[in-house]
């Protein structure tokens, strides 16, 4: 079985705000600021890659090792916030 | 001289609406458009909204809304819709569905629309009827069940008053039966036309209470299959909201004959000057104007306010509903309990509990417009 691979919900769009300086997401009549690990993180949840390469994809991207907690912890919020869904296998 | 050139600016707008149009197949007697919108001069030009919303999204803007009235009377909505879209905003079509056809919603679609926030009045025919003054609830159903095949999410929005409130739960089983991902209800806030029917539209106390259980169970019911969203009504509440949050902070709203106003119903504010988009650019009219330096942050509040602990969280609550109700556009809103005025609110929720005192509804058309001849 291949692991759930998370995507943005179809309620929210994701993008790079210049007048920000931040990534977003937009909903109906609203707007989430986001800090910069979330935005990268978020940035990574396109349904195509599981966890384990999201954190993997993140460790090199920033010359860091033990992300995974963080991005856990990270995608447990944004699920909870309808950020996300998973991709089943 | 010392420009003080260095001095970071404020940030600009995030969300521009666009009132396109003050006409409206609808006749909902607690519509928030002025009473004289009759008088209002000649609906922008296709071009004057393009130069607008490029404008808004320069200043940093990220939400566009297009409402009016009936915003599906023009028949450009498309074109503005796809120009903010490819700029990057997120796009809000606020409509009754009144001329939402599938040819209509495939070019919105394809226009790049994200979101349709769809009005309903009541939960049977002979209400909905009855409150919009039309034959338009089968065609409400219709055009829901069409959006939802369309791929978009479906919002609803019901404002409720006196005559709706009571079938508030007949109401959000409806909104289940169609597939609402969204349920905003909110309760009727008196400007303009609402204002006018404040009498008819007014809830009583337990009426209010009743809905908010009402409210209270059907969440615990639906979790997160369904969100509710009840907007406290601010009469009852005894709370003031900061107006728009915060007048000149996030939201500039343009009218049908392109006027910028910081809230969308500022019109009704005497002495001021409300800056035309087509003579000034929209960064002058954010950062610099008189009109949204008028009650832009505290300093301006009176003295009810500037000793009260709560200024900074509703910054002396809705300018309109302070003119409105004491003539002074600059008082403390009256529905704050410290306000001097605070008696007037008593008086007209006193006034919903008394039988018999239900004037009849006066209906939002251009008519009753021209005849009654004033703002609100």
């Amino acid at each position: 079985m291949t692991p759930a691979r998370p995507r943005i919900n179809r309620l929210f769009r994701f993008q790079w705000e210049p007048a920000q300086q931040a990534h977003v997401l937009l909903y109906p009549e609203g707007m989430v600021k986001l800090n910069q690990s979330a935005g990268e993180i978020l940035k990574r949840c396109d349904g195509s890659k599981s966890v384990a390469e999201i954190v993997a994809d993140l460790e090199s991207a920033f010359n860091a090792s033990g992300l995974a907690a963080e991005v856990d912890a990270f995608l447990l919020m944004a699920e909870a916030q309808n950020w996300i869904n998973w991709n089943a296998s | 001289m010392n420009a003080p050139l260095l001095i970071p600016r404020r940030p600009g707008p995030l969300w521009l609406l666009a009132e396109v149009t003050y006409r409206c197949p609808l006749h909902c007697a607690f519509c928030y458009n002025p009473v004289d919108f009759t008088q209002a001069g000649p609906e922008l030009s296709t071009d004057a909204w393009l130069s607008v919303i490029r404008q808004a999204r320069a200043l940093g803007a990220a939400q566009f809304g297009i409402s009016g009235g009936e915003p599906l009377l023009r028949d450009d909505i498309e074109i503005l819709v796809a120009e903010a879209r490819q700029l990057g905003f997120y796009t809000n079509l606020i409509t009754s569905g009144v001329g939402l056809t599938e040819a209509r919603l495939a070019a919105l679609k394809a226009a790049g629309l994200d979101h349709i926030q769809l009005s309903f009045q009541d939960a049977t025919r002979e209400a909905n009827d009855l409150i919009t003054n039309t034959r338009t609830f089968d065609l409400k159903r219709k055009v829901a069940a069409m959006t939802k095949a369309a791929g978009y999410p479906t919002v609803i929005n019901c404002v409720l008053h006196r005559s709706n409130i009571d079938h508030l739960d007949r109401i959000i089983e409806m909104a289940v039966e169609i597939g609402a991902e969204y349920l905003e209800l909110a309760n009727t806030q008196y400007h303009g036309w609402a204002f006018l029917n404040r009498a008819a539209l007014m809830p009583t106390a337990a009426q209010l209470a009743e809905a908010e259980a009402v409210t209270e169970r059907w969440r615990q019911r639906l979790g997160k299959t369904m969100r509710i969203l009840f907007v406290t009504p601010d009469y009852q509440s005894k709370k003031p909201k900061k107006c728009m949050n915060g007048w000149g902070e996030v939201f500039l709203s343009v009218t049908p004959d392109g006027l910028a106003l910081p809230c969308h119903t500022a019109r009704m504010l005497p002495g001021l000057e409300f800056p035309d988009v087509r003579e000034h650019q929209l960064g002058w009219i954010w950062h610099e104007s008189p009109l949204f330096n008028r009650f832009r942050g505290t300093a301006w509040l009176p003295e009810t306010c500037q000793s009260c602990d709560e200024k900074d969280n509703d910054h002396g609550g809705c300018r309109c509903q302070a003119f409105m109700l004491t003539g002074d556009a600059g008082a403390t809103d009256p529905v704050c309990p410290k306000s001097p005025d605070h008696a007037l609110i008593d008086a007209a929720l006193a006034e919903a509990e008394r039988p018999g005192t239900v004037k009849p509804l006066v209906f939002r058309d251009p008519k009753n417009a021209a005849k009654l001849g004033r703002a609100f």
